[in-house]
């Protein structure tokens, strides 16, 4: 009895901990974004690491995403002859939440466990002490790059995604189901508002670019320092990570769309 | 490990591609219309309504089903207890008559409401502040199936006189 709850203490204190730990590592790491700045080809590497190598699996899955949409809302909706919206529904469904959210999970998946197991590795073999030894912050040289372009690329890959799969939406509703393609885009038009909704949607997908790069980083730079620590700390970058999108998502929906 | 030069031509197309969808979703997708920024090119007009439904600030103000503005403000007047929607009328439509009347109509069955002008035949036009005298509400649907059912039931009342 005594030793499950000491357990269960145990368990809280090193989650507090490890959150704790988080959140002072992120406040060093953004003190080193301005030293970032001037590497700029530092940065300029990690975004070509983060973003464009996930540029094809983010137009393919938006494509393919916007194609479902454009058959499943077509299904539901020539029920009330109502197919003409098709346009309203495929766009404010990518816009507002699909693109920015299967973007983010994608990139956890794709950018963010790449992330872990690099700076992993960099740990398990001592680079980061080694370049701390060279009077090197590891945190200004490897962290804070890669922050700022995950940053940066989450919201370019997410405005990718919308637009690719919008077109798919289109190539499935005009192209082969026949919705006419003027009402198509006339009502999309009318219906989705730059601001409330695109520029939203842009918001959320900077704070889940933020959010998966820095559960990344940090996963990465607290692994424990073997092969198994490496391969736990990259199975929780992308859980946490995935959790977090999730569970944001919720709370900035219902901030921004009362 | 790429070139460097490489990498920065391939970061800056990438750029360039998230700006380019950007850019479709602002023109292509949503209604962003570069006239629409700016408040100073349009004019004010207001409207008193008994009731304007699910009329929102902005709505669209049509005339002749074109798209000549937008509902900027709405609030009700303190002694009347009406609602009064300040309409933004765009500057290039500055020949509206000042006896031209205001309707709330819904597009389609259950479309957005909007604020109709039907132009009236004055020769004097409206300008800035000035207020809209004739307006028609919005069509409330239980007000309407609540007075169908009561002719129905006076309806039969008569009927009923008729008949004994």
């Amino acid at each position: 009895m005594i030793s499950v709850l000491r357990g269960l203490g145990r368990a809280g204190l090193g989650f507090f901990e490890r959150l704790g730990r988080g959140h002072v590592f992120l406040f060093y790491s953004l003190l080193g974004v301005p030293a970032g700045l001037y590497r700029i080809h530092l940065l300029l590497t990690q975004v070509y690491m983060a973003g464009v190598l996930s540029l094809v699996i983010i137009v393919v899955s938006g494509f393919f995403v916007g194609m479902v949409l454009g058959l499943q809302g077509y299904n539901t909706l020539v029920d009330f002859g109502a197919e003409e919206s098709l346009g309203i529904l495929v766009a404010l469904s990518l816009v507002r939440e699909l693109g920015p959210v299967v973007a983010a999970l994608l990139f956890a998946g794709r950018a963010g466990s790449a992330l872990t197991a690099e700076i992993g590795l960099m740990k398990t073999t001592e680079q980061l002490a080694a370049m701390e030894m060279m009077a090197v912050d590891p945190l200004k040289r490897v962290v804070a790059p890669r922050l700022l372009a995950g940053v940066l690329a989450m919201p370019l890959l997410a405005a990718i995604f919308s637009a690719v799969g919008v077109y798919g939406g289109y190539f499935v509703g005009v192209g082969l189901l026949g919705v006419d393609e003027g009402a198509f885009w006339a009502q999309m038009q009318s219906s989705v508002d730059f601001h409330d909704d695109i520029m939203n949607g842009v918001i959320k997908s900077f704070v889940f670019g933020f959010t998966v790069t820095w559960i990344a980083v940090f996963e990465g730079y607290d692994t424990v320092p073997t092969s198994e620590g490496i391969s736990r700390a990259t199975t929780r970058t992308v859980v946490n990570s995935s959790l977090a999108v999730l569970g944001l998502d919720f709370v900035l929906t219902a901030l921004m769309f009362d | 490990m790429l070139q460097s030069k490489t990498i920065e031509t391939v970061v800056g197309l990438f750029v360039a591609i998230g700006l380019g969808a950007l850019l479709v979703l602002a023109m292509r997708v949503s209604n962003l219309n570069l006239a629409d920024f700016g408040n100073e090119n349009g004019y004010e007009i207001r409207a008193k309504f008994d009731n304007i439904g699910g009329l929102k600030v902005r709505s669209p103000v049509k005339m002749a089903g074109v798209t000549v503005g937008r509902v900027a403000a709405i609030d009700i007047a303190k002694d009347t207890y009406e609602a009064i929607a300040t309409l933004k009328i765009d500057k290039r439509y500055n020949q509206i008559p000042a006896d031209t009347a205001a309707n709330i109509y819904t597009a389609g069955l259950l479309g957005e409401q909007y604020v109709s002008l039907e132009p009236g035949g004055d020769e004097n036009f409206l300008k800035a502040g000035d207020e809209i005298t004739l307006t028609q509400s919005a069509v409330v649907l239980e007000q309407i199936i609540g007075q169908f059912l009561f002719e129905k039931a006076a309806e039969g009342d008569e009927g009923g006189d008729k008949g004994s």
